[in-house]
């Protein structure tokens, strides 16, 4: 089901009540969600992310705006009618229930001719629970599983109804590493073979960015990019969605463009076009930068760091902004220079600028 | 010493106070009790009795008194005992569902509980009580709708039993009211919104979810409620005066008292079995609650 807001806004009245200013929780959500594809819903804590799904399943009603669902205008219509699966951050599992019964429970509130036979209900129980492989763990409690197991719990409860719509709010987030690894691969296996519609939220990038079709960052309650996720983190519209995704971090340092060269302190790394002369930000990625005895880029040797398969050289500039620049280099590479400057030349489409003051993307000719 | 066995030492060392304390106020006088209730024909004064056995239970199980209280203790347990806890239930849900004034009727609904029980009591006698100048608030009421007057404080058995009952309720309601909003109010709010989701009806939401999550502070105050009213007996006081048995409204720990130290006082022997057949029934009734409940009620 194709998933449309327009203009989606919320206020919050301040929960400090001696501030009379209203917290804008989402803030003109306008975005099309295509029909049978994994969204992730990507920002930093407080953003608005929950509150953004509870807009979209119901129970939050918006301030301002229209959510549709298809053609369907479902704005005013309770989170029920809606046809919503929702996976809470905290999964919410009835403690007290056992794991069929947990899952049962939203087919036994179908009323009318929705209403099912105990065989039926049992039967589309152990079709979800086949789909998220735990039909060996029926009779337990929640208390008695595992992070992982109670996780795909909770998603056989939303997708037992097989709701046309599957939202989950930070569903991976209480799970070590490697089970979040599993998990969020049995996501988008669940998600392909249903074929149902998914927003899910997190606030870690690399989880968003391996499986989602298309992801959509926020900040503040404003959508900052969509697209996919490849694209948006070669091609990110400001310095925050640049920062928000990528690991380790892209490196930033202050710039400056002049006579068509990009200056990051005294040395001219690029040769450009189409800038206009300015003091700008600019944004390196740890894989665009190529060592070179003559390179353009001069910085001060810390180590070299080797982490799994990826060695890095960590390096510190006068104009660089934070700790220690880390650029990744092909592991044959790896040796220490003698003077304790290293260089660098940069890869032009792996370099990127913002001004200064709006930090929006400034776009360049290389 | 073995470090074990010098650690046990050490607990036990700490325990002694306690232990001490229990062995001399608890222990010896149950102990005591159960001596007191074997011996026939006990005399306080000269600290003599004639012989052992059971034949304190045999008169007091044929005491026409003892067999009213006991009536009357089984009649108050089990009409205050569920009504009680399921009115004190249907008042905290309503209570936990309204936003508006809900401290001010926290309040209200709390305020016999920080009450003085002769004081309540006094009400309820100037609200039922048949006087010479007066019927009673109730009775203009119960007049005004065309009824006659009952005297419930000195008339028929079924109009003291009521008020009892009532009196009995309202003293206990406040308590239980006040333990489960908070019992309701430590659901975490996250159920609620899952059962939304799914379209859960609110009387389902309130079987399913809400109960099961409070049942073991339910089933706490029906324990204590049943304990609670079995020990009934300053209420009774409060509402007939010291003289219960010639209001036919006694209960057990009244006759115990009774025989102790009332006007026909004096025989710890037949307080003493009246106590234990007490703690018996009290014994039952609490280890069926808790079987009934192994199956009943969830923990976390
Ligand atoms: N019921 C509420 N009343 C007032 N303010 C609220 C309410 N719910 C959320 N907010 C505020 O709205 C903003 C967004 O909250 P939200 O829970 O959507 O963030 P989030 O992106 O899900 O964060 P996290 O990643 O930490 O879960 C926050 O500033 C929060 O304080
Ligand atoms: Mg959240």
């Amino acid at each position: 089901m194709k998933i449309r807001l327009e203009h989606l806004t919320k206020r919050f009245p301040n929960r400090n009540k001696k501030i009379k200013t209203e917290v804008v929780a989402v803030n003109d959500f306008d975005i099309e969600i295509p029909d049978g594809k994994l969204i992730g819903l990507l920002g930093p804590s407080g953003c608005g992310k929950s509150t953004a799904l509870n807009l979209i399943c119901g129970l939050e009603a918006p301030s301002e705006g229209r959510i549709y669902f298809g053609d369907e205008d479902v704005t005013d219509i309770p989170p029920e009618k809606r046809g919503v699966g929702l996976v809470f951050q905290n999964y919410a599992l009835y403690p007290h229930l056992t794991v069929r019964e947990n899952i049962i429970f939203p087919l036994q509130n179908l009323k009318g001719d929705k209403k099912l036979t105990k065989d039926e209900m049992n039967r589309k129980a152990e079709e979800a629970a086949r789909l998220v492989q735990i039909e060996n763990l029926m009779d337990r409690r929640p208390g008695e599983m595992s992070g992982g197991q109670q996780q795909r719990v909770a998603i056989a409860r939303a997708l037992v109804k097989m709701p046309n719509v599957l939202l989950l709010d930070e569903p991976l987030s209480n799970l070590d590493a490697r089970l979040r690894l599993q998990t969020r691969e049995e996501l988008s296996r669940i998600q392909k073979e249903t074929g149902i519609t998914t927003i899910f939220v997190t606030h870690d990038q690399e989880e968003a960015m391996s499986i989602s079709d298309m992801i959509v960052v926020m900040k503040d309650g404003v959508i900052n990019q969509t697209g996919e996720p490849q694209k948006v983190y070669d091609d990110p519209v400001n310095l925050f969605v640049a920062k928000f995704l990528g690991t380790p971090p892209i490196n930033v340092f202050e710039g400056e463009v002049r006579d068509n060269k990009l200056y990051v302190g005294e040395n001219d790394i690029l040769d450009i076009k189409g800038a206009d002369d300015k003091k700008v930000y600019v944004g390196i990625r740890p894989e665009g930068f190529v060592l070179n005895p003559a390179g353009r880029l001069k910085c001060k040797f810390v180590r070299v760091e080797v982490m799994g398969r990826d060695t890095s050289v960590i390096a510190t500039n006068e104009a660089f902004l934070g700790e220690s620049i880390r650029a990744i280099i092909p592991t044959e590479e790896k040796k220490e220079p003698a003077d304790g400057v290293v260089c660098f030349d940069v890869k032009p489409f792996k370099v990127l600028i913002f001004d200064r003051e709006t930090e929006e993307r400034i776009y360049f000719e290389a | 010493m073995k470090p074990e066995l010098k650690k046990n030492v050490r607990a036990w060392l700490y325990l002694l106070p306690a232990v001490a304390f229990l062995a001399v106020f608890m222990v010896y006088p149950l102990i005591d009790v159960v001596i007191y209730s074997m011996e026939e024909g006990y005399n306080f004064a000269s600290q003599t009795y004639r012989g052992t056995g059971l034949y304190n239970f045999r008169f007091v199980l044929r005491d026409p008194y003892f067999l009213q209280a006991l009536k009357n203790t089984f009649i108050i347990v089990i009409i205050t005992v569920p009504i009680s806890t399921g009115l004190a239930l249907l008042i905290a849900v309503v209570l936990s569902s309204i936003k508006k004034l809900r401290e001010l009727y926290q309040t209200v609904f709390f305020l016999p509980y920080v009450t003085n029980t002769l004081a309540v009591g006094l009400v309820f006698m100037i609200l039922f009580k048949k006087t010479p100048y007066s019927d009673g608030m109730i009775n203009l009421l119960i007049k005004l709708f065309g009824g006659s007057a009952v005297d419930f404080i000195d008339g028929p058995y079924a109009a003291k039993m009521f008020i009892m009952c009532f009196y009995t309720i309202w003293v206990v309601m406040p308590f239980k009211i006040l333990i489960l909003t908070s019992a309701l109010a430590s659901v975490n709010e996250i159920y609620y919104k899952a059962a939304r989701v799914d379209g859960t009806s609110p009387f389902r939401v309130f079987y399913r979810i809400t109960l099961p999550m409070i049942s073991p502070i339910i089933f706490y105050l029906i324990i204590t409620g049943f304990i609670g009213a079995f020990k009934a007996y300053s209420d009774e006081v409060a509402l007939f005066g010291t003289n219960l048995n010639a209001a036919g409204m006694n209960t057990i720990v009244g006759y115990v008292y009774d025989m102790l130290y009332g006007d026909s006082g004096g025989y710890p022997s037949y307080a003493a079995a009246a106590a234990l057949i007490l703690f018996a029934i009290v014994f039952t009734i609490t280890a069926i609650n808790l079987m009934v409940s192994k199956s009943k009620v969830y923990y976390k």
